[in-house]
């Protein structure tokens, strides 16, 4: 069943309008209309913030460790050498993003660069 | 939208009357920003994924333009890739959704002008919530007159999104072109900048012990329990790190 919906050239845009566009703007709408009647510091909140935080922290170490494509060419611990130098160059230039997203391209490119030459 | 002079409220008739429209432009102007460029990079990131992932142009423009929030693209890229079902790739892009919610409440105060601004008006300019616009408007728009506070804000979301909209197609016909090693580096932008401004974001010790048991446990659910493994790796590493931090916090109460 899944490869018959999964090979029709519309089935991607009921994907993308339903568990993309619905799924997201649902939670801006309910925004709009509890506005001011749930507190954004409430137990709930925390919780549902962990939940949200834990999966995309998922998707990143997947993103990673088996990524798609090209990327996946290279050896698992290039990879996560450059994730975790980012990250550590973001700290310790007091968080900020774009020094980290350069210094983690740069290490993996030298580091791809050299190990292939 | 509405001149400022017949409020009543003498603070706002000092003002020169800029019309709607013109604090729409104000916006989109402002919309040209540091952030701005950083989340394109981010786009830019995740077109060389979307095309690695096998996703058509149209698709990946129709994800950046209709979902508008990275991590919900993203996951919701992953479902694709994985053959997901709609319901659990539905599931997972709610959940990783979520936080829009309260991010949205947060911000009408600031938008609405009570008993006048339309809720349809409201509803369209939620859709430009996202971090980098929220963060923005949550900054800046206390500094501006109440009644034009919604123009401009969908001003400035309209500008952005726009812009990483135009800049998301043209990386996504680009990376063809590119060396497989530039187009590979391209992929490794999103998962860098999601680890970086993840951690920025969090507002409690409970956010990071979350950001660290979903990046363990991500990759272990992947190989011992694909297919729904990111629903698992959200509620189970999420609820783990609320019950851990939540205990150090307030003990058993």
């Amino acid at each position: 069943m899944s490869n018959l919906m999964t090979e029709t050239w519309w089935w991607p845009y009921v994907m993308i309008l339903v568990a993309g566009w619905l799924a997201t703007d649902v939670w801006r709408w309910l925004g709009v209309f509890a506005g001011g009647k749930l507190r954004e510091d409430s137990e709930l909140f925390i919780w549902v913030r962990c939940v949200a935080t834990a999966l995309v922290a998922g998707v990143i170490s997947k993103l990673v460790l088996f990524p798609q494509g090209v990327l996946g060419d290279t050896p698992i611990w290039l990879r996560l050498a450059a994730a975790a130098l980012g990250f550590v160059c973001f700290l310790a230039v007091g968080q900020r993003v774009i020094v980290g997203v350069l210094s983690a391209v740069v290490f993996l490119l030298t580091g791809w660069w050299i190990l292939g030459s | 939208m509405t001149a400022s002079k017949d409020t009543g409220q003498p603070q706002l008739s000092s003002k020169p009357p800029v019309s709607g429209r013109g604090w729409m432009l104000r916006g989109a102007r402002a919309a040209i920003s540091i952030p701005a460029f950083i989340l394109t990079s981010a786009f830019v990131g995740f077109a060389g994924m979307a095309r690695e992932t096998g996703l058509s142009l149209a698709e990946t423009l129709l994800m950046t333009g209709a979902v508008w929030a990275l991590p919900s693209v993203v996951v919701l890229t992953g479902a694709m890739a994985s053959g997901m079902g709609l319901i659990p790739a539905a599931v997972a892009v709610a959940l990783a959704s979520v936080r829009l919610m309260p991010m949205t409440m947060a911000l009408m105060p600031f938008l609405k002008v009570p008993g006048k601004t339309k809720t349809w008006h409201l509803l369209i300019a939620s859709h430009f919530v996202a971090v980098t616009a929220w963060v923005y408007a949550m900054k800046n728009l206390p500094d501006l007159p109440r009644e034009v506070r919604l123009p401009f804000f969908i001003g400035f979301g309209g500008g952005v999104t726009s812009f990483v909209f135009v800049s998301t197609g043209i990386a996504y016909m680009l990376v063809e072109r590119m060396p497989p090693m530039a187009a590979g580096a391209l992929v490794l932008v999103t998962p860098v900048y999601f680890l970086c401004s993840l951690w920025g974001a969090a507002r409690m010790n409970a956010d990071k012990a979350a950001m660290i048991s979903g990046l363990l446990l991500g990759p272990l659910f992947f190989l011992y329990f694909p297919g729904l493994d990111l629903l698992w790796t959200g509620l189970l590493g999420g609820t783990l790190a609320y019950l851990v931090t939540r205990f150090w916090r307030r003990g058993l109460s």
